[in-house]
């Protein structure tokens, strides 16, 4: 058998961390995009569209993200795609992320006073204008802080796409410790390269979310 | 396309057995991280300097990191460093350790919130340390902070379903075993998704008409 150095160990699995940060990425950015489209979706059209978004919401908080990578890698099987484990890990992420941001999204433009609305509208600001003008600059000061905090939820996500048999870093991590028979070091340096890329994260989050309530007071 | 619904409800037995464990592990976990929850927020806001620090290493390392690495580090690393457990055991440790380092900082953001003027007037009407933390700062903080610990105990259940992957025999253990039985994937994803929807709103109801009554008082 061959013998591992740490090195050797360390050199992989920062070749896999590569994969979590790129569906980190993608999830992020796709599950943005989705979540401000149901977020216009919600504020523009009528109350049974708002109710159906509602529940895709709780649809995806109230079930597991390891269940909704399987729906997504056997479900789009189903409709005769041939799928890879990207393809299902990508779907799903991004659905899953879209639903927690447009959720928290929808909160920081509930927060607005309505009297922003009334006054902009009197002044004959259409739906748009209205957003880009008046809504959104507001919105977007209350909402960096809690979207930068879940993009940790999303780096933590992505070791679920590990299971339908994604090369990322926590799948990486299984595959060299039953290489190296040496999982308590392969574990421990996989969680402190997740720590490595969340702990940043959170931090950034903090400090955004004092300087808005120092901005407050 | 057509799909079987039946093929995997014929195994109903395994589902239910399956939703015992999800329920069974989830109810350990948090009692037990409940504790876990209560003494770091202690130990965070009033501690000594270097207990302050471990317990913030500790919140930190785990709030940090994916659930399923804790599981895998606990149940694949440790035995490699003289540990062993069960599935089952190693299940309940690292769901009561993320648990509990989520809702210490959950409860420390509630006794934070205490009004000074209170602890004052319970420390003027002779209570000692404990019995100030105890009946006078912590039934308030966790009324305040409940809604969010529901919520934290329910994203604890869902992330259970990870622990199938150390074979212990959850709900979505369950599912997987009657998919590689049958083939019905799809289906037996589905029912097991609607199952973990089902239990997150029922625990959901549960600990909110259970807090008021066991915990907090009214």
């Amino acid at each position: 058998m061959n013998d591992f150095s740490l090195w050797d160990i360390l050199r992989n699995l920062l070749m896999a961390l590569r994969w979590t940060v790129a569906l980190s990425v993608i999830a992020f950015v796709g599950g943005g995009v989705v979540g401000a489209l149901l977020l216009f979706l919600r504020l523009r059209a009528g109350k049974a569209l708002d109710r159906a978004i509602g529940t895709y919401v709780q649809l995806f908080q109230g079930t597991p993200l390891l269940m909704q990578l399987f729906l997504a890698y056997f479900g789009i099987a189903l409709l005769g795609v041939e799928v890879s484990a990207w393809t299902a890990a990508t779907v799903a992420l991004t659905l899953y992320t879209s639903a927690y941001l447009t959720e928290i999204w929808r909160g920081c433009v509930a927060s607005i006073p309505k009297g922003q609305w009334e006054a902009s509208g009197s002044l004959a600001l259409g739906f748009g204008e209205q957003m880009r003008h008046v809504i959104l600059p507001q919105a977007l000061k209350i909402a960096t802080a809690p979207t930068v905090g879940f993009l940790v939820q999303v780096v933590k996500g992505t070791a679920l796409a590990s299971v339908i048999g994604f090369v990322e870093l926590t799948k990486a991590g299984s595959m060299i410790s039953n290489a190296t028979f040496q999982p308590f070091v392969v574990f421990s340096c996989v969680a402190l390269m997740y720590f490595a890329l969340c702990f940043p994260i959170s931090l950034y989050a903090r400090h955004l979310e004092r300087k808005i309530h120092v901005h407050r007071r | 396309m057509e799909f079987d619904f039946g093929a995997v409800l014929v195994d109903w037995r395994l589902l239910a057995k399956g939703i015992g464990w999800t329920v069974g592990l989830t109810a350990i976990a948090t009692l037990i991280g409940m504790v876990v929850g209560v003494a770091c927020a202690w130990a965070r806001s009033s501690g000594p300097a270097w207990l302050r620090w471990g317990v913030g290493t500790y919140v930190e390392l785990i709030r940090n990191t994916p659930f399923i690495v804790q599981l895998f580090f606990i149940f694949f690393g440790l035995p490699a460093a003289g540990v062993k457990l069960t599935p089952e055991t190693a299940a309940v440790i690292a769901m009561v350790a993320n648990l509990g380092a989520y809702a210490t900082e959950i409860i420390r953001a509630g006794i934070e919130a205490t009004p000074r003027g209170q602890i004052e007037a319970a420390v003027s009407l002779a209570l000692n340390k404990v019995q100030v933390f105890t009946r006078v700062v912590l039934p308030p903080a966790l009324k305040k902070v409940w809604p969010a610990m529901v919520s934290q105990i329910i994203i604890v259940m869902l992330g259970s379903a990870v622990c199938s992957q150390i074979s212990v025999e959850d709900l979505s253990y369950a599912a997987n075993l009657i998919q590689s039985r049958n083939f019905r994937a799809f289906e037996a994803f589905i029912i097991a998704t609607v199952l973990y929807l089902a239990l997150s709103v029922g625990l959901r109801r549960l600990l909110n008409w259970a807090g008021p009554r066991w915990f907090f008082g009214r």
